[in-house]
């Protein structure tokens, strides 16, 4: 970090880490002449430097990621039982059977397609109006601007926990406000209404939670990318004659791009795993048609004290998951982000 | 959906554009401000909700007659929340916690971001892959394992437990976040202010570090939301009453009698307003336009 000031302002490529600069602190010109310890040290830490940065980070990675997924990989293989996790009792290997277990449980499947497909449609929803209000904020008033700003950061730092209980109230069928606007402002009968009888219905107000509770971080991360596109390209490009979709397509996107695909990457995997809006609109205990992934592995480790179908399961789901994982990889190493 | 925002209207970024087409401009940016007072709305409503149950009288929490506005304000709620147990405690343990998982973070993130987004080096590339893959990782469904490694190293019932929990939770993505900045932030700068003098370490404070701002005050906004809402691997770690972070302690106004609504959401005011005024603070410096004057101008 120190290894700097170089004597002469070469022009480097980007990204030689300190290879010509490391000279010593006064600007004594030149690796070659220095103090000889003082250079020698300086030149082991050029190359050095970055590992040194990221040291810190892979340390606790590996301590708080790795190691425990290591560990999911083991227990996925055994029979781990309240006994065993407790005592730290070996326990019995049991091969693939845990697996074959889940994927002979016709719950299973029903409940991989309704996650894949609560994922989709709330990541499509999320992400289209977090990216349609983060443009539309950049030319609204900026009174309306700051007002949405202020909603936006309020409903953000509202813990889940309450979010979650102010909409299942919401969705109340005798306390519940929205059966009482529906019915009181929208003239729809909707008086006792229960919303959780059937799924479809259910899915929605969960749904709504999920979106609600992720609308702004999306819009205000986009809205920060947006503010890297510089003005002036747009406005050459619409005096050039582009029209707003043109101005969009070759001048907005290419610059939030990657911020958008970071969003929508982390957006799918959000969702994949919803556990506590599910689990607390549904009093602490899912039917089974409202299990989604997270609830099911709950389920079948907490519950039914299965801790190694547990394990299974949340491999599984990663291992779905890094589908995902993979593609966002290729589109990066594609554009040449990760260069 | 992605496409269908910018053609809804024909708004034109242009500042020059007003001269010939006035109408067309102003008329869009009324269609603009219906869309935002839209979206104020919905995101605001349960914000409002909760405020408005906080302060309104018990007896109509509980009402089959929902109306939109109290009959009369109280501080009831307030009071209990406050009056519950362990409040004091609760703040302190939040406070601890969440200001040094994101102290903590932004350092760390800082420093790698750094590297990853300035220096070529091998192993870079597949460092940049694990940031992104740990990310898949849903934390609760490795909660068996982590908790069993807590245990081994003594973590439990221990703030530092849960602060290297959150750090560490957060910061595969903070790093990313950052590291989109650095890699906006020029090179030249960096090496004019070093050919002026600098130190490497002293480029990074004096140029680099505030030109940073904006991508850490995003990262620092995630990061704490993230720490200060979290429950689940609080509630599984600390044990003790009096180590209870705030949201672990929400759960103490639900009981085997009900849930009192009217304290909860009292409570749940008092816990959002930190985050809201820590925004508000840092969300100046997430303001743009801090690099591309620098080198041109």
């Amino acid at each position: 970090m120190k290894a700097a000031d170089p004597p002469v302002p070469v022009p480097r490529k980007s990204g030689q880490p300190g290879q010509p600069e490391s000279a010593t602190l006064a600007g004594t010109p030149g690796p070659t002449d220095g103090g000889p310890a003082r250079v020698t040290r300086k030149r082991g830490a050029g190359p050095l430097l970055p590992y040194l940065l990221i040291a810190p980070t892979i340390v606790a990675i590996g301590a708080v990621f790795v190691w425990p997924l290591i560990k999911t990989v083991i227990m996925s293989f055994q029979d781990v039982g309240r006994r065993e996790l407790w005592t730290g009792e070996a326990a019995p290997w049991v091969g693939f059977d845990q697996f074959t277990n889940i994927f002979a449980d016709g719950d299973f499947w029903d409940v991989v397609w309704r996650t894949v497909l609560f994922m989709a449609v709330c990541v499509t929803a999320t992400m289209g109006l977090g990216l349609f209000l983060s443009m539309a904020m950049q030319r609204m008033a900026k009174g309306v601007r700051l007002a949405l700003t202020g909603a936006l950061v309020a409903a953000w730092a509202m813990p889940l926990l309450v979010a979650t209980s102010i909409f299942r109230w919401f969705a109340d069928s005798d306390y519940g406000v929205l059966n009482m606007v529906l019915t009181k402002y929208l003239g729809l009968d909707f008086r006792g209404h229960n919303w959780w009888l059937d799924p479809k219905q259910g899915f929605l107000i969960i749904g709504a939670v999920v979106v609600w509770g992720a609308i702004p971080f999306v819009t205000i991360t986009l809205y920060a990318a947006l503010t890297q596109v510089p003005k002036e390209l747009e406005e050459a490009a619409s005096l050039d004659g582009a029209g707003a979709a043109g101005v969009f397509r070759f001048v907005t996107w290419p610059v939030i791009k990657p911020v958008f695909q970071m969003i929508a990457t982390l957006s799918v995997i959000w969702d994949f795993n919803v556990f506590g809006q599910v689990f607390l609109m549904r009093g602490n205990k899912p039917e089974p048609e409202y299990n989604l992934l997270g609830t099911y592995y709950y389920e079948k480790a907490f519950e039914s004290n299965s801790f190694s179908q547990g394990a299974a399961i949340s491999l599984i789901t990663v291992l779905l998951l890094s589908g995902v994982a993979v593609y966002y990889l290729r589109q990066l190493l594609k554009i040449g982000e990760v260069e | 959906m992605s496409a269908t925002a910018p053609s809804r209207g024909t708004f034109r970024p242009s500042g020059k554009s007003p001269a010939y087409r006035p109408d067309r401009k102003r008329g869009s940016r009324h269609v603009y401000n219906v869309v935002g007072v839209a979206a104020f709305v919905f995101m605001a409503f349960p914000v409002y909700w909760l405020v408005i149950s906080a302060l309104r009288p018990n007896s109509e929490i509980r009402s089959y007659d929902q109306t939109l506005w109290p009959s009369s304000i109280t501080f009831d709620n307030f009071q209990r929340a406050v009056d519950m147990p362990n409040f004091g405690t609760a703040i302190q343990s939040s406070l601890i916690i969440c200001g040094s998982a994101v102290l903590g973070g932004m350092l760390l993130s800082t420093i790698a971001a750094f590297a990853i987004g300035r220096f070529q080096f091998i192993g870079r590339k597949a460092f940049m892959m694990v940031l992104l893959a740990v990310q898949l990782l849903p934390p609760t469904a490795m909660l068996i394992p982590i908790y069993i490694q807590l245990n081994e190293f003594g973590g439990l019932n221990q703030y530092w437990g849960v602060i290297v929990l959150y750090l560490v939770s957060t910061m595969p993505f903070a790093t990313w976040m950052i590291r989109g900045f650095v890699v906006n932030i020029p090179k030249e700068l960096e090496e004019s202010a070093m050919v002026d003098g600098c130190s490497r370490m002293g480029a990074f404070w004096r140029v680099i570090l505030p030109l940073l701002a904006p991508g850490l005050a995003a990262a620092s906004i995630f990061s704490l939301i993230n720490a200060w809402n979290e429950y689940l691997l609080a509630y599984v770690v600390l044990q003790d009453n009096d180590k209870y972070t705030l949201n672990v302690w929400l759960m103490n106004f639900t009981t085997s009698r009900g849930t009192d609504y009217g304290a909860l959401m009292a409570a749940s005011t008092l816990i959002a307003i930190p985050v809201v005024v820590f925004f508000m603070f840092v969300q100046k410096n997430m303001a743009s336009g801090l690099t591309s004057g620098a080198v041109k101008g």
